[in-house]
């Protein structure tokens, strides 16, 4: 059986399948909570493929970029769970489609 | 300055500032004093009639060839285009600077009594003298574009006068009616000023003259259009079919401007222009296109046919009117019909001719009739006069001569100059000729008529009775008309005119010669002129001796009301205007309510809103719609990046 290396492409492509399930999540599920678990997945994929273009490019600047990515999320998530929470509380639902008072 | 003043030449220039300044000093310092300033404009214009006496004998025994030549200045000037500002004195000018003044003259006179009641007086003679100031211009004047500069000052004063009893809206129409015609002309007239300089070069007189005798091959293909352009001015101003409307309606204004303005000068103007430019109106020319079945035409030929055209229809309208001065007008447009018709025919010298003798006896007859409404309160009906000549004697026994000189009686003016307009007439047109005499016939009838019905006969009502003869300052002018509406026949003018287009001309003939020159060298035209005289005075005689009323409608029928009604021109100009009017007021009506309202602002509105209401259902507040459309716009922009 021949197997063929590990290549830059692997990576990308998972990065890329991760990005899509992600934007699926977002696009599709109703749910706050969910809807941002997928963002945090496009996040990751993001740095899959900087931590891939640095391990192929041979340079830190991929994984320096990762480190600042995972910083930010982490941040992002304290936030961003805050409002969620925050939220549930005033309406008693974390379904997006109960939220749609901010319209035309 | 006055070291380098050239003696006769830049006398030209005081004669026509006098009058200028004259009406500068009346409207800056002396308007609220009428009498003064009504003496001040009599005294510019006689000094005027004065200076051009002494100019025309001077320059007409000068034997020095630069007599006749003044200053000029330069005042126009871009690249081939030059226009200078100077006076042209040679015979034509000089005969018609000595009618305008003299003429002009007795008219301030005679206005001096005639408006002396009126409170505008001194704006009466301020507007005189303006009018004074352009006319002398259109004489004298050495190029086309100076002469329309003054052409188009000679619209505005007649304008101010017609207009002068602008409370009246009878007379504020009629001057309003007179501009706009003659603006419409003046169109043509332009036209044709720059057709002949593009085709020439030139637009001073001289100058083109002198280009004419070896004319570029482009002027042949023009001449006929240039000459017919130009012929538009004069259609204006001389009131020629089919712009002849104005002139009867311009009698709502004063009598002596009537007199001065729409029967000596002003009305002149347009022959003298065309006697001025007449080396333009001979050559054959190609007629573009649609035109083409008039090759062979000259633009004279067809001047001649529109001068001949308005002469008879005049003549029959005059037939037919009650109004002293509407009579008179319609004479003056058939005379002024004449004069045309004899530039067309190539003989100017019958044409200035005749415009001489009828300056002198149409003021002569405008100014009898101003006497007569004078003393009758403002009564200008014929039909409500009559019994004058006891009353009036010597406004009857002026008006006679008057009348006998425009009818063409042998031995007064008239009859010389309509003589030599025929004679022309029966040498190269024959239907132009008989077409002449025909008005000529038309013309004594109508004029018989107007004076045996206002004259003769009894009083037909209280004002004619009670008339009285006009006071010594309208009796002299009338008296000093009188003379020159006999002699001016025999005096020789038509040998001196002449001599402007013939090279040596004749040599003036004795008086006894003059008085029977005509039967002698154009024995049929004086026949059949003076059979016309005496048929149409007998006719009239017979048909108005001791008439209550017009025993013509009951005999003519619709012709006689044809005639009455001025063969409804007015009717058919305001019809076709208000189509016209109507059709472009609708046209622009529709295309504001639809292009410009409807599609223009309502369009631009009504799409923004609609595309605005469409779009803000976009923003429903739904997260994932969001999330979804930025998504889908990032994969289109990816597609078509990455393509």
């Amino acid at each position: 059986m021949h197997l063929t290396p590990v290549g830059l492409e692997h990576y990308l492509v998972v990065s890329a399948l991760l990005f899509c399930l992600g934007v699926l999540g977002i696009v599709i599920r109703r749910n706050l909570l969910v809807m941002y678990m997928s963002l945090e997945l496009m996040l990751n994929s993001a740095n899959l493929a900087l931590v891939g273009f640095s391990r192929f490019g041979n340079t830190l600047n991929g994984q320096i970029m990762v480190f600042f990515i995972i910083t930010v999320a982490a941040a992002e998530v304290a936030v961003g769970l805050a409002l969620i929470v925050a939220l549930y509380r005033k309406r008693q639902s974390a379904h997006v489609e109960d939220l749609t008072s901010m319209k035309y | 300055m006055f070291e380098d003043f050239k003696f006769p030449g830049d006398l030209g220039w005081i004669i026509l500032l006098l009058p200028l300044l004259s009406a500068a000093i009346i409207v800056l310092f002396t308007g609220r004093d009428g009498r003064l300033s009504a003496r001040i404009s009599i005294a510019a214009v006689v000094l005027s009639f004065l200076f051009s006496l002494g100019l025309f004998l001077v320059i007409q025994q000068s034997s020095d060839p630069a007599a006749g030549t003044a200053r000029a200045w330069s005042w126009l000037n871009i690249g081939d285009f030059k226009v200078d500002i100077g006076l042209q004195l040679d015979r034509l000018s000089l005969i018609m600077l000595v009618v305008v003044t003299g003429v002009g003259s007795l008219i301030h006179i005679y206005s001096y009594g005639y408006m002396s009641e009126d409170p505008g007086f001194a704006r009466f003679f301020a507007s005189l003298s303006l009018f004074m100031f352009s006319m002398l211009g259109i004489v004298l004047a050495n190029n086309f574009v100076m002469m329309f500069i003054f052409w188009e000052l000679v619209g505005l004063s007649s304008y101010l006068l017609i207009g002068f009893w602008y409370e009246k809206p009878a007379a504020a129409d009629a001057a309003k009616k007179a501009f706009i015609t003659n603006r419409l002309g003046d169109f043509g007239f332009i036209l044709g000023i720059i057709l002949v300089w593009g085709a020439l070069g030139s637009v001073s007189f001289n100058q083109l003259q002198s280009a004419l005798a070896n004319a570029p091959a482009i002027w042949a293909s023009v001449a006929a259009l240039a000459g017919l352009l130009i012929f538009c001015g004069a259609m204006g101003k001389s009131a020629q079919f089919p712009l002849h409307v104005w002139l009867p309606d311009a009698m709502e204004g004063p009598t002596p401007v009537s007199a001065l303005i729409h029967a000596a000068t002003m009305v002149a103007a347009g022959v003298y222009m065309l006697c001025r430019s007449f080396f333009l109106f001979g050559t054959e020319s190609i007629w573009p296109g649609p035109f083409g079945f008039l090759n062979g035409w000259t633009a004279g030929d067809l001047i001649a046919m529109i001068g001949g055209i308005t002469s008879l229809l005049a003549a029959l309208i005059a037939v037919q009117q009650d109004d002293i001065k509407r009579i008179l007008a319609y004479s003056t447009l058939s005379q002024l019909g004449y004069m045309v018709m004899a530039v067309g025919l190539g003989a100017p010298t019958a044409a200035m001719f005749h415009l001489t003798t009828h300056a002198f006896f149409k003021a002569l007859l405008f100014l009898g009739a101003g006497a007569v409404i004078h003393a009758c309160h403002h009564e200008q009906n014929i039909w409500n006069l009559g019994g004058l000549r006891h009353r009036m004697p010597t406004t009857y026994r002026t008006f006679l001569i008057g009348t006998l000189a425009l009818c063409g009686l042998p031995g007064f003016s008239g009859f010389y100059s309509k003589d030599a307009i025929l004679a022309a007439a029966s040498e190269h047109n024959t239907f132009l000729f008989i077409l002449g005499v025909g008005v000529a016939f038309l013309t004594t009838f109508y004029m018989a008529r107007l004076f045996i019905v206002s004259f003769l006969g009894a009083s037909r009502s209280e004002a004619a009775g009670h008339a009285h003869d006009t006071p010594r300052v309208m009796g002299w002018p009338l008296i000093l008309l009188a003379i020159p509406s006999v002699l001016a026949g025999f005096w020789g003018i038509d040998t001196f005119i002449d001599a402007q287009w013939h090279a040596g001309g004749g040599e003036a003939g004795s008086f006894l010669d003059n008085l029977f020159a005509p039967f002698g060298h154009a024995p049929l035209a004086a026949l059949a002129s003076l059979g016309s005289v005496v048929f149409g005075a007998t006719f009239a005689w017979t048909l108005y001796s001791g008439a209550i009323k017009d025993p013509l409608p009951a005999r003519l029928g619709a012709l006689a009301r044809g005639m009455h009604e001025k063969f409804y021109f007015d009717e058919i100009y305001q019809f076709l205007i208000r189509l016209t009017h109507e059709a472009v007021a609708s046209l622009a009506g529709w295309i504001d309510r639809w292009i410009i309202a409807g599609l223009g602002v309502r369009g631009l509105s009504g799409t923004t809103d609609i595309t605005g209401r469409l779009l803000r259902l976009v923003q429903n507040g739904n997260l994932q719609t969001y999330a979804f459309l930025m998504v889908a716009g990032l994969v289109l922009v990816l597609v078509f990046a990455l393509k």
